[in-house]
């Protein structure tokens, strides 16, 4: 059980993958589609965000910190601070993943206007 | 004295020259060709520096705001890189002065736009290319496929449901590519290629790292449309605009091809790749299957563009099957397919994107004549389809011949006579088409006076320069594997 619980964060993710996946693959309205892959992306930076975390870590600001002024001291510390680079990468992450929704919508819009539906099986009997 | 800093230089100027361009076109719409032909043309001068460099003193390492690689970011090129950076940016400035004609006439309101996303979709392939970090190459692997998406979307009438799909799927190719990177973090806590090489070989027991082999190799996958993660490509490549598929076909799923190589051979050293998991075992079979089906496809298809695509999916099994022999033939023949594939693709969608422009037809049926009408275009077809069967003295021999050498060395006779039968399906397509443009009449239009109307010059230049490339590559081909080729053989590789 503890290893459920203490794991919480990755067996969400995969949860979350899989829904998404499913949302991409089974449902036939297009911005359903759109929906499951920002739930697959999103699910992604569960993932990075979770490699970084520490359980009562603190930000990784070296000056003014405990430990701060002595080598020795900040190598024995280096164990309190949260990893902030997983955190900084799904910003990029974040970023891509907003551009890649805005034109995702931009096609959907100009398929609507083209077709008036959604429906992927309309569409493909309409092509 | 800026020679040091070639290796961003590359990636920058067009980057910060497609920032200007929707700026300049407000006031002139004729401006944005220039700028983008010139910053292509800056970067391709570039380019070939960095060869030179690199032939001349060995790989070069660059390092961004002058942080030490294994926390900052390092671009690092060798031989491999270099010589598809020099590949990628010929390929680009050919096609951008093609695309001038091509593009007014299908999309004469979007020129602007054209050029500023084209030169994103450049810096793109260009950043994933030069680039020695993992993460890195993630960023320009999305920056390149959301400008190819916003390319195709301003295809024909079906483009638009082609790019919905492409960007459904390649965005799970690029989260899985994502998630390999992460997988590997987890595991050695860097992102810098080279620092993974050294860090990875006492893992390859751990479980942690198969799992991101996997990831890896379904993510480019998808992004190269290999075999059963192809259905992206055929509608992407037919519906774009032309001078879209000319660019795109042989230039994407050719840099997401190295990237394949870098982490398969690089990140993973050859040992992972071979024998802790039967990865090479298993994608040698599905490279065949993609070989057969690609070549068996296209026999069936009429228009010129989808069969050409499914023709890709076949080269690109090319690619993959050569990798996978495991020795040094193989892989030199990869890595010249990469080269020799980027100008026959280039040539022959360069050539349709003409047809279209002058006869508005890509049925295969409509071709009659077309020696009398276009007699230059149907040379450089001919010479290109020669090079995509595999005729000597043409490119597209040498690069097969190594494939079959490889095959032969490794033992694998079953892919020798895959080679060989999917030599003889692209005779067959590929020869349909040179029957319609050689002999058949037109059909329909009845008598119409045949009157000579080769594609304008603008056009016709860049794909006589690729025609003459093919074989100009046939017979520099030996120099070019010992100069070059020959240097990337990874380590390992006998």
């Amino acid at each position: 059980m503890e290893n459920i619980f203490g794991h919480a964060n990755y067996f969400i993710y995969i949860m979350l993958m899989m829904i998404g996946l499913y949302g991409m693959m089974a449902k036939k309205n297009l911005v359903k589609k759109l929906v499951g892959m920002n739930i697959f992306q999103w699910s992604l930076i569960l993932f990075f965000v979770s490699i970084g975390a520490k359980d009562g870590g603190t930000i990784p600001i070296v000056e003014g910190a405990h430990g701060h002024g002595h080598g020795a001291d900040l190598l024995i510390q280096a164990s309190h601070y949260v990893n902030p680079l997983p955190h900084v990468l799904m910003l990029t992450a974040i970023v891509v993943g907003v551009g890649t929704t805005g034109v995702a919508l931009a096609v959907l819009l100009n398929l609507y206007k083209k077709y008036k539906t959604l429906d992927e099986d309309e569409i493909i009997g309409k092509l | 004295m800026y020679d040091s800093h070639f290796p961003i230089l590359v990636v920058v100027i067009p980057m910060l020259v497609s920032f200007v361009v929707p700026l300049v076109g407000m006031w002139n719409k004729k401006l944005p060709f220039y700028m983008a032909t010139t910053a292509m043309i800056a970067s391709l001068a570039t380019s070939i520096g960095i060869l030179v460099q690199v032939l001349q003193h060995g790989p070069i390492s660059y390092r961004l705001a002058g942080w030490a690689p294994p926390w900052g970011i390092e671009y690092y090129i060798d031989h491999l890189n270099a010589f598809m950076t020099v590949l990628v940016c010929f390929i680009s400035v050919l096609i951008t002065i093609y695309s001038q004609k091509s593009i007014t006439q299908e999309r004469p309101d979007k020129e602007v736009h054209f050029y500023c996303i084209l030169l994103l979709l450049f810096t793109g392939l260009l950043g994933m290319l030069v680039t020695g970090d993992m993460f890195n190459i993630y960023v320009f692997l999305e920056i390149s496929s959301l400008s190819a998406y916003a390319l195709i979307a301003i295809g024909d009438e079906k483009a638009h449901f082609a790019t919905y799909k492409y960007i459904i799927i390649g965005t799970i190719g690029a989260c899985f590519y994502l998630l390999g990177v992460g997988y590997l973090y987890i595991a050695t806590g860097s992102l810098n290629i080279h620092d993974l090489s050294t860090l990875l070989p006492p893992l390859y027991g751990s479980k942690v790292i198969v799992v991101s082999s996997i990831f890896f190799i379904l993510g480019l996958g998808i992004k190269m449309g290999l075999f059963p993660l192809h259905t992206w490509l055929p509608g992407a490549y037919t519906h774009a605009p032309s001078a879209v598929s000319a660019y795109i076909a042989p230039l994407m799923s050719k840099v997401a091809a190295y990237v394949f190589i870098r982490v398969l051979f690089t990140v993973f050293d050859i040992r992972f790749s071979f024998e802790t998991l039967p990865i090479m075992e298993i994608l040698g079979w599905v490279a065949a299957v993609a070989i057969i089906f690609g070549s068996i496809v296209a026999i069936s298809q009429s228009d010129i563009k989808m069969m050409l695509a499914y023709s890709s999916i076949s080269q690109i099994g090319y690619i993959v099957l050569g990798l996978t022999m495991g020795n040094r033939e193989g892989f030199i023949g990869s890595v010249l397919h990469i080269l020799n594939h980027a100008f026959m693709k280039a040539c022959l969608f360069a050539i349709v994107g003409a047809i279209i422009y002058r006869h508005g037809t890509r049925t295969i049926e409509r071709f009659g004549n077309l020696h009398r009408t276009m007699p230059w275009t149907s040379a450089a077809f001919a010479v290109a389809a020669l090079s995509m069967i595999g005729l000597p003295p043409t490119a597209g021999f040498f690069s097969k011949w190594y494939l079959v050498l490889g095959a032969i060395s490794a033992g694998k006779w079953a892919f020798v006579v895959i080679i060989m039968i999917s030599s003889l399906l692209n005779a067959v397509y590929f020869f349909r088409v040179i029957e319609h443009v050689f002999w058949k009449p037109r059909s329909g239009g009845i008598d119409l006076p045949i009157e000579r109307n080769e594609a304008p010059k603008s056009m016709l230049i860049p794909i006589l320069v690729l025609a003459i490339g093919i074989l100009a590559l046939g017979f520099a081909s030996h120099w070019i594997i010992e100069m070059v080729i020959g240097q990337t053989t990874p380590a390992g590789i006998l």
